[in-house]
């Protein structure tokens, strides 16, 4: 029998042959591959009999032979499945894409797919030029490279990250998962303790803070307890198991489990440690939040206990009455999930949610409740409660005492309305 | 090689114990020390009274020139805004329905206009200004904010010396601040 790599060379040469037949565009490897693939999907769009008893397209001639894709990516079919971003930004440089909750399983985010937040775009790192300096109140101001940093002892751990800003609490409020929550994300993180870190190079009496700074075109600054610091805050050169993609710091960012996404600064650069924090303009005249009063919320920290249902959420359709399995995501800065509960009449009675094992420490957490839609319009909801006793509150509660210029924060309930016709709406919109 | 690893962790446990020590080793040795040159290259963060702003000085009307070549095609003109932030105007406004957020209206400290423009500003090459310009740029900013004579000449020690009108009114986090009752049935 022949090797199975001689195979798979003698068909990546049908193929090929095949696409060039096709008359695709070649410009090198990649294209090929794209090529391929999309010719394989106009051959089963155009395919009508592909359902029983008739036997499938895709089984009468062999696939898309190894190595037609050196780095995989999502079947043509999940093309609409991307990051959401707006249309109408003022500008792209300082801006957010959102994750699409709505169209995502199990807890963990693709790469791809992880939300986005820059503050003066992305930049492009050599790691062999990078550096983290950690300097300030220390017995021994250190220069690491990225070799450097990979050598410590590693620890790897699910988190979930949001922006502060995930919504707003002003109208008009989005319409689907994504467009309210999208700027969520949870991944496996791998890298080193910061604790360690610090240690190396010894912190000195009077250290309080962390000021953390990254290597970007924003030299994004945010200043971090100590306490936290020494905690579980991380250091993070890889997530899902793969370096850093440019998007979420690469090659060096640090992680600040259940804190507000910006301080997880990314690109990381220096690390000085300090008594008092370094009042940047992001900790002060942006990530502030703004009381009726005209008083604000300075250093306001963690992400508190907020969940949503994804499935049905706002664009979706219920094809038919009948069974139908509510899923959705919660999450608590504070730590665990202990509890979702699920309201089907509008809040009149809650029911509690399965929670979808492991739940873990500031990661999503997926729960589940079985349903059967009787066709009727109902409107659906869910509320996480975290292990510190925390329940999630209304939208309305919350307005009641921040107001509705508090920008961040916003851990609202977010009802789903769903029509007769099984259409799925935002309930407060 | 079985006792390495636990040689390792032997002596990383050893050096924590004693890391309160002034002169503790590194637990793993890893890193190199940075030089003072080296950190007074990167350490660019100026703390809110000033402390590590840089010699130099720059006055109003040249910052209006200054901002009229690098600013007002993102902040307006006069630091309404536009595609970049509002910068000028909104005190009084940070209580009413329509709060504008500016460096005048809401900002704490001056010196973090310094580190911020610095450090991050114009958008499109950032860390290209000179010290003297930042100053100047500063001063004109703060100046359309009637914080500063238009005569004003800008540099550490009187921009350490400003005090801004919004500096009384950051508060500590107090959440959490709102309560669900958590009703179960027949809410």
């Amino acid at each position: 029998m022949t090797e199975p790599t001689d195979i798979g060379e003698d068909l990546v040469v049908t193929s090929r042959r095949r696409f060039l037949r096709d008359g695709g565009a070649l410009v090198g490897g990649a294209v090929v591959a794209g090529g391929l693939t999309r010719s394989t999907a106009s051959v089963a769009k155009e395919s009508a009999g592909n359902l029983p008893p008739n036997v499938p397209e895709w089984m009468k001639t062999p696939g898309d032979p190894m190595g037609s894709q050196l780095y995989g990516t999502p079947s043509p079919f999940e093309k609409g499945v991307i990051k959401n971003i707006a249309k109408d930004l003022p500008q792209y440089l300082s801006a957010s894409g959102r994750t699409p909750l709505q169209d995502l399983d199990g807890v963990i985010t693709p790469n791809g797919l992880f939300y986005e937040r820059h503050h003066a775009g992305v930049p492009t790192i050599d790691p062999a030029q990078h550096r983290l300096m950690l300097h300030g109140l220390v017995d021994r101001p250190l220069i690491f490279t990225m070799d450097d940093i990979r050598r410590f002892p590693s620890e790897s751990h699910i988190y979930f990250l949001e922006c502060s800003g995930n919504p707003n609490y002003k109208k008009p409020y989005g319409k689907t998962a994504s467009d309210l929550v999208g700027l969520l994300s949870c991944a496996e993180w791998t890298g080193v303790s910061l604790k360690l870190v610090l240690q190396e190079a010894g912190l000195q009496a009077g250290a309080k803070w962390v000021v953390a700074e990254g290597a970007d075109a924003a030299a994004l600054t945010r200043s971090v307890p100590i306490e936290k610091c020494l905690d579980d805050a991380m250091l993070v050169y890889s997530q899902n198991g793969e370096r850093l993609r440019p998007q979420q710091g690469y090659p060096l960012r640090l992680l600040l489990p259940g804190f507000e996404g910006n301080m997880s600064v990314k690109w990381l650069r220096r690390l000085r440690v300090a008594s008092e924090p370094t009042y940047s303009r992001e900790e002060t005249s942006k990530y502030t939040d703004l009381m009726p009063d005209g008083s604000a919320r300075e250093f306001t920290f963690y992400m508190e206990a907020k969940s949503i249902i994804t499935r049905p959420s706002g664009g979706q359709r219920l094809s038919a009455p009948g069974f139908h399995e509510i899923s959705g995501i919660a999450w608590s800065g504070h730590g665990k999930i202990r509890r979702v509960e699920v309201s089907v009449d509008d809040g009149k009675n809650w029911l509690e949610a399965q929670l979808q094992e492991p739940v873990l420490t500031r990661a999503l957490t997926r729960f589940k409740l079985p349903w059967h839609w009787d066709g009727e319009p109902a409107v659906i909801q869910s509320r996480a409660i975290d292990e510190t006793g925390y329940d999630q509150p209304t939208l309305a509660e919350l307005l009641a005492v921040r107001g509705e210029n508090y920008y961040y924060h916003n851990n609202a309930i977010w009802p789903w309305r769903i029509a007769a016709g099984g259409e799925v709406t935002n309930a407060l919109a | 090689m079985p006792s390495r690893e636990s040689c390792i962790a032997a002596f990383a446990a050893f050096a924590f114990v004693c890391a309160t020590a002034a002169q503790a080793q590194s637990p793993y040795g890893i890193g190199r020390t940075a030089t003072p040159a080296e950190i007074a290259g990167w350490n660019i963060d100026i703390e809110r009274y000033g402390n590590n702003l840089p010699p130099g000085s720059g006055n109003v009307s040249h910052g209006r020139e200054v901002f009229d070549q690098q600013c007002a095609a993102c902040h307006g003109a006069k630091g309404e805004g536009g595609i970049g932030d509002q910068l000028v105007g909104g005190q009084g406004t940070l209580a009413t329905p329509k709060p504008e957020r500016t460096v005048g209206s809401y900002w704490p400290y001056a010196p973090t206009l310094f580190d911020y423009i610095r450090r991050a500003m114009p958008q499109n090459a950032p860390q290209s200004l000179s010290n003297d310009d930042v100053y100047a740029v500063s001063a004109y900013i703060l100046s359309l904010n009637g914080l500063l004579p238009a005569d004003a000449v800008l540099e550490a020690r009187t921009l350490s010396k400003i005090k801004m009108p919004n500096r009384r009114m950051f508060v500590d986090d107090p959440r959490p601040d709102v309560k669900n009752p958590a009703c179960m049935t027949g809410c």
